[in-house]
């Protein structure tokens, strides 16, 4: 291996948490609109109209928007942001969870 | 590939669900006892929050229709197979409870298809790859990637097969194997571009931290240089 440094895990979550925060924020209002490869299917061979709205449907954050927020841009990058901070609390709850209950064990 | 509420009828839903149950369930005895250390998990909280940034934006893959990052593979060679379907299982979850994405009573499904087949089948390809590569860092990256092209065509034939156990409308088997078949391989390819981008540069900043990495890292080897007579 070469012989420069390493970046700390520190920095490497904070900067790869800037990049996820860019990717969700901003890059993804440039994101295709086009139905993904499901819904495409599901339109050309006539099955879409059998979905139903999700139970979440009315959830505020519905369909990567903020409720309220009329700017595209601007509803869809806050929902992206806010979608990062969710996951990171979960995720990281999970894992400080797994990690004490596997030190319980030994 | 977020299967909306309605496509796949209640038993199948909730048989999707039990299984998929049961997976997650595994991913997270064996990921606490073989894969979580106190090393690794600042990455897979990363890795986590990564797939769902990238999921977030979909891309053309033509005829007016769009594919988006799984990210099951890259999180399985990243953090190891059971972490990775902890890392979906979160951000599936995200989607369906806060964003309506992928339905709720559909969530068994997406899981059993993203968080379970999807990274087994594509942590099941990387290791293929990385027995016959060259045994050093940079092959992790190319199986990888191998991983992700091998993970989208392989979730999509499994909702066929649940499709053809409890799809909510009388489909042609053959005309939907096709069809999923045909535009997941081209989305694959784009899962397994992003897949390479991104372990590239984990495998360039941290190879240490690489789960599909451990065994072919140099050994440092300590000498005491000979004492000149």
């Amino acid at each position: 291996m070469s012989t420069r440094t390493r970046p700390s895990t520190r920095r490497l979550v904070v900067v790869g948490g800037l990049v996820s925060l860019l990717v969700a924020g901003v890059l993804s209002v440039f994101a295709s609109a086009s139905p993904d490869g499901l819904e495409h299917v599901a339109g050309t061979l006539g099955f879409a109209d059998t979905a139903r709205d999700s139970a979440a449907a009315g959830s505020p954050l519905a369909d990567y928007g903020v409720g309220g927020i009329s700017n595209g841009a601007l509803s869809g990058g806050l929902a992206g942001v806010l979608g990062v901070l969710a996951t990171a609390v979960v995720m990281a709850g999970l894992v400080l969870l797994l990690r004490r209950l596997g030190r319980g064990r030994g | 590939m977020h299967v909306p509420d309605g496509f796949l009828d209640a038993p199948t839903s909730l048989g999707t669900a039990v299984v998929a149950g049961g997976g997650v369930a595994f991913a997270l005895v064996r990921a606490s006892r073989r894969e979580l250390d106190d090393r690794t998990a600042p990455l897979a909280g990363l890795v986590a929050v990564f797939v769902f940034a990238a999921q977030m934006v979909n891309f053309p893959v033509g005829a007016g229709t769009s594919g988006h990052l799984i990210g099951a593979a890259l999180a399985a060679a990243l953090v190891g197979p059971a972490t990775a379907t902890l890392c979906l299982t979160v951000v599936l979850a995200v989607q369906a409870f806060l964003f309506a994405d992928g339905g709720v009573t559909a969530l068994g499904t997406n899981l059993l298809l993203m968080s379970v087949l999807a990274v087994w089948v594509g942590y099941g390809v990387t290791r293929v790859f990385l027995a016959v590569l060259p045994r050093r860092p940079g092959s992790v990256p190319f199986a990888a990637a191998a991983g992700a092209l091998v993970s989208v065509p392989a979730a999509a034939l499994a909702f066929v097969g649940l499709y053809a156990l409890g799809g909510a409308a009388p489909i042609p088997l053959g005309a939907l194997v096709t069809a999923m078949g045909a535009w997941h391989v081209v989305i694959g390819v784009g899962e397994a571009a992003i897949t390479f981008l991104a372990v590239s540069s984990i495998i360039a900043a941290r190879p240490d931290l690489v789960h599909a990495a451990r065994g072919r890292l140099p050994v440092l080897e300590l000498r005491t240089p000979e004492p000149v007579a």
